[in-house]
């Protein structure tokens, strides 16, 4: 920032603008740079987790046939290049446990959350500056661990991402360090979770009502709250597995059990299905947890660029408590094959087609955006059109799983992976696509290249369908998640073809991310630069320069109306009206 | 569905009917890559009735906003000129649709309640029972000797082979020794957890002979993708014959 910015007196309350390279860049208190901090955490992770798909892939499409410079790379767990099954087990683990831990939830909850909530709320800062920093500190340490458990004897946790006991109480080390950088990562979310709720309640502008909120802190708000009552529950579980690793406890350990041959001595009384509850009672919760944010990303981005107002502002922000009220309540669709009393699998049955309703009224709320709309297809515009139509496929086909006779067939199958890929990526990864070109502009005062943005969003979204859609003819087919080779079944074998194909797409889909990450550097230096509200739009994040200085707002904005006052007749040709604008008539400087 | 009063009888044949009529041509319309594998149980069927009634509900859902959306995009795309519509939304609308979701999820969760209850609530009458025990990576299959009662020293075990009448029911009681398996049988649309420290019973019927393979479907550790075993559906008369046979070698 120039030198007048720091030499400015700042506003009573405002923390002072760092001076020293690490105050300003590591240990920051902005909870701007923190945002960044999280994206670039996210991204980094994001390409581990995809390098990671790319190797099931391989051995799917190609069971057995070795990989060069993998033998070097992992001579443990790919003797010669040839996978061994156990690494196979713990690619899909870690592929999953990073994807969803430390790629989607730090890009929509810590990268967005940190970064637009103040900003769209007309806030100087988060509520806890601190303690967001030290959150995004405990974060780093836990990703450390999960990285280093690769490199431990055994291996890294092989029990996939939902580490089932009494398997994941037998498996060798790197599930220990698993259950601890969870754990870690867990203190670091509720820390976030703390912060975000307390700074919506408490530092909105004068004048921004709830109902005035900008979707996506609606969203973020909510999945805050999911966050707050939901990770606690799995760290207790994650605690009491640990202790059932390390301390002999037994709380998912039943008695008699056998392993390779040999008696557990210390095993009695626990309940492996006690696991499954706690963990799903979490779970579920999460799944909304990953896709809110995506949701209210795409909200805002929607009426931007169609140039009208969203259509029914309320019944989207009732549908996001909606889905988090009845998402307590489903958790056990994912156990009706478990052997839990089937009458309870048929009260699960109905909560789970409820909650399908409120999804489905913000799918014809988008599209009623849309209707009689002026539309423009930049490239976060595009990316928020992906996350409509793919949600779509990813909410239809959770019909299938939530009717227990038809989960009898596919549950555990390539289905279940076709249904969560196209909420998480097609839903969730396609949402934080959009806001990261979205926000760009104003995180570093440059657009990204709109034209290799496009690039980009077309091999992505074609590659991304060809890899997921064919999943639910597997599944389809009976082919099981997780397996190492499905090819020892006779009636699986001829679906190669399938997998190869699916195969060659995840390249194409690898290789488009690196038109992404050169995009982004690239853009950093040499991208148009743009100025306070390049997208004209109405929220108050682009109401302050781009970046934002130091204090977001020189002065404290006032809100006269909602977020999405878009063509407004009264405006006559001027198709957007910032919330802080003061009403026609009344004078610039006067104050809520 | 089932409340209907005696008035509604004639409308209820006719549902049922139509019912009947219609749901094995929802199958018979779809294209070969979107039927599921053959169904050999007695059950299956109408679990894939099931499947392809919610095939036939979200593909025509699917294909409705996938090209309405398409539509918008290209009706309403930027033109010079063009005055976006000033709309808050429409109360109406919102109600409607609330409610036609709401009612088709509510149908689809009474329609699966029957089927569930049948497959999974309750067991047939006259069954043949074995017992299956899971462990990490073989399934361990007990069979009752000539005094037709399991846990009895006349017992019939054998590993991963899976053999069973024709038109006799099965009740399968799971276990496990270990950690936790899927008793996974793809064409008879069987799918349950073997739990350890608990005891699970379902059912199955063949409706004809010939051979399968058991699939584990639950990640059960490393040699999960080699945890296989055979079905074998046979004749009740070719079944004695094994069993007597089985019974013999093992001595």
């Amino acid at each position: 920032m120039s030198a007048i910015a720091v030499a400015r007196e700042l506003p009573a309350g405002v923390h002072p603008a760092p001076t020293s390279f690490w105050r300003k860049y590591v240990f920051s208190l902005d909870h701007k740079m923190i945002g960044k901090q999280y994206m670039f955490y996210a991204l980094f992770m994001l390409v581990i987790g995809g390098l990671l798909a790319t190797l099931v892939r391989w051995q799917l499409a190609w069971p057995g046939r070795p990989i060069g410079f993998m033998g070097k790379l992992a001579p443990e767990g790919m003797p010669n290049g040839v996978m061994l099954p156990e690494f196979y087990n713990s690619l899909f683990t870690m592929h999953a446990t990073i994807m969803i831990f430390f790629a989607i939830m730090p890009i929509l909850i810590g990268a967005f959350g940190n970064f637009v909530v103040p900003l769209q709320i007309g806030a100087r800062d988060m509520a806890f500056p601190t303690l967001n920093m030290i959150s995004f500190w405990t974060a780093v340490p836990a990703a450390v661990l999960i990285i280093w458990s690769f490199f431990v004897t055994g291996g890294a946790a092989q029990a996939g991402w939902t580490s089932y006991a009494p398997l994941s109480a037998v498996m060798p080390k790197g599930q220990t360090l698993w259950l601890i950088s969870l754990l870690v990562l867990g203190i670091s979310s509720l820390l976030t979770a703390v912060n975000l709720i307390t700074t919506t309640i408490n530092l909105r502008a004068p004048g921004m009502t709830f109902f005035r909120l900008p979707l996506t802190v609606w969203a973020l708000f909510i999945t805050a709250i999911l966050l707050l009552l939901a990770l606690p529950v799995l760290s207790g579980a994650m605690i009491m597995l640990l202790f059932d690793r390390l301390l002999g406890t037994t709380f998912f350990l039943p008695k008699g059990l056998i392993i390779s041959g040999q008696a557990l001595t210390n095993a009695g009384g626990g309940q492996p299905l006690l696991w499954q509850h706690l963990f799903w009672f979490f779970g579920h919760p999460e799944v909304y947890i990953m896709i809110l944010p995506a949701m209210g990303i795409t909200s805002e981005i929607l009426p931007v660029f169609a140039r009208k107002p969203i259509f029914g502002y309320r019944a989207m922000a009732y549908s996001i408590m909606g889905i988090a009220g009845l998402g307590w309540i489903v958790w056990g669709h994912h156990m009706f094959m478990s052997g839990m009393n089937p009458i309870l699998g048929t009260t699960f049955m109905i909560s789970t087609m409820v909650i399908a309703v409120p999804s489905a009224i913000k799918v014809f709320n988008w599209l009623g955006t849309l209707w009689g709309g002026s539309i423009r297809f930049t490239t976060p515009m595009l990316n928020a059109l992906a996350f409509v139509s793919m949600f779509v496929i990813g909410g239809l086909s959770g019909i299938f799983m939530a009717s227990t006779p038809v989960d009898i067939f596919i549950h555990d199958t390539y289905f279940i992976v076709g249904h969560i890929h196209y909420v998480l990526f097609g839903g969730s990864l396609f949402g934080a696509f959009a806001g990261l070109y979205f926000w760009y502009p104003k995180m570093f005062g440059r657009k990204m290249s709109e034209r290799w943005g496009k690039i980009h969003f077309a091999f992505t979204f074609v590659a991304f369908n060809c890899v997921f859609f064919p999943m639910h003819f597997l599944g389809m087919r009976g082919m099981q998640r997780r397996i190492y080779d499905y090819t020892q079944y006779v009636h699986l074998k001829n679906l190669q073809p399938m997998n190869q194909f699916m195969t060659i797409a995840i390249f194409v889909l690898g290789a488009a991310q690196l038109i992404l990450v050169v995009n982004f550097f690239l853009s950093l230096r040499r991208g148009e630069r743009v100025g306070a509200n390049p997208w004209r739009s109405n929220t108050l994040e682009w109401q302050t320069a781009s970046p934002p200085p130091h204090e977001n707002f020189h002065e404290i904005p006032t809100v006269y109306r909602g977020p999405y006052e878009y063509s407004a007749p009264e405006r006559g040709a001027d198709d957007h009206w910032s919330q802080n604008e003061p009403p026609a008539g009344r004078p610039v400087t006067a104050h809520g | 569905m089932t409340r209907v009063a005696p008035r509604g009888r004639g409308i209820r044949v006719a549902f049922a009917a139509l019912g009947a009529a219609a749901v094995p041509s929802l199958a018979s319309a779809l294209p070969f890559w979107l039927r599921l594998p053959e169904n050999v149980s007695t059950y299956g069927g109408k679990i894939d009735d099931l499947f392809y009634l919610i095939l036939w509900i979200t593909g025509v859902i699917f294909i409705f906003v996938e090209l309405l959306l398409l539509f918008f995009l290209f009706r309403y795309r930027h033109r010079e000129g063009r005055v976006p519509r000033y709309t808050h939304g429409s109360n109406r609308l919102e109600v409607i649709w609330t409610i036609v979701p709401a009612v088709i999820c509510v149908v689809l969760a009474l329609l699966s309640r029957r089927s569930w209850a049948e497959i999974k609530q309750n067991m047939p009458q006259g069954a043949m029972n074995v017992e299956v025990t899971a462990e990490q990576f073989a399934w361990n299959i007990r069979y009752p000797g000539p005094d037709g009662k399991l846990e009895t020293a006349d017992d019939v075990v054998t590993l991963n082979q899976l053999h069973f009448p024709v038109g006799r029911p099965l009740i399968v009681t799971l276990r496990s020794k270990d950690v936790i398996h899927s008793f996974f049988l793809p064409e008879f649309r069987v799918k349950q957890d073997a739990v350890p420290g608990m005891t699970t019973r379902i059912w199955l019927e063949a409706t004809r002979v010939g051979q399968w393979e058991i699939a584990c479907a639950e990640l059960c550790g490393l040699g999960h993708y080699r945890m296989k075993g055979f079905v074998t559906v046979e004749t009740p008369e070719e079944f004695e014959r094994w069993l007597a046979e089985t019974a013999r070698e093992a001595g």
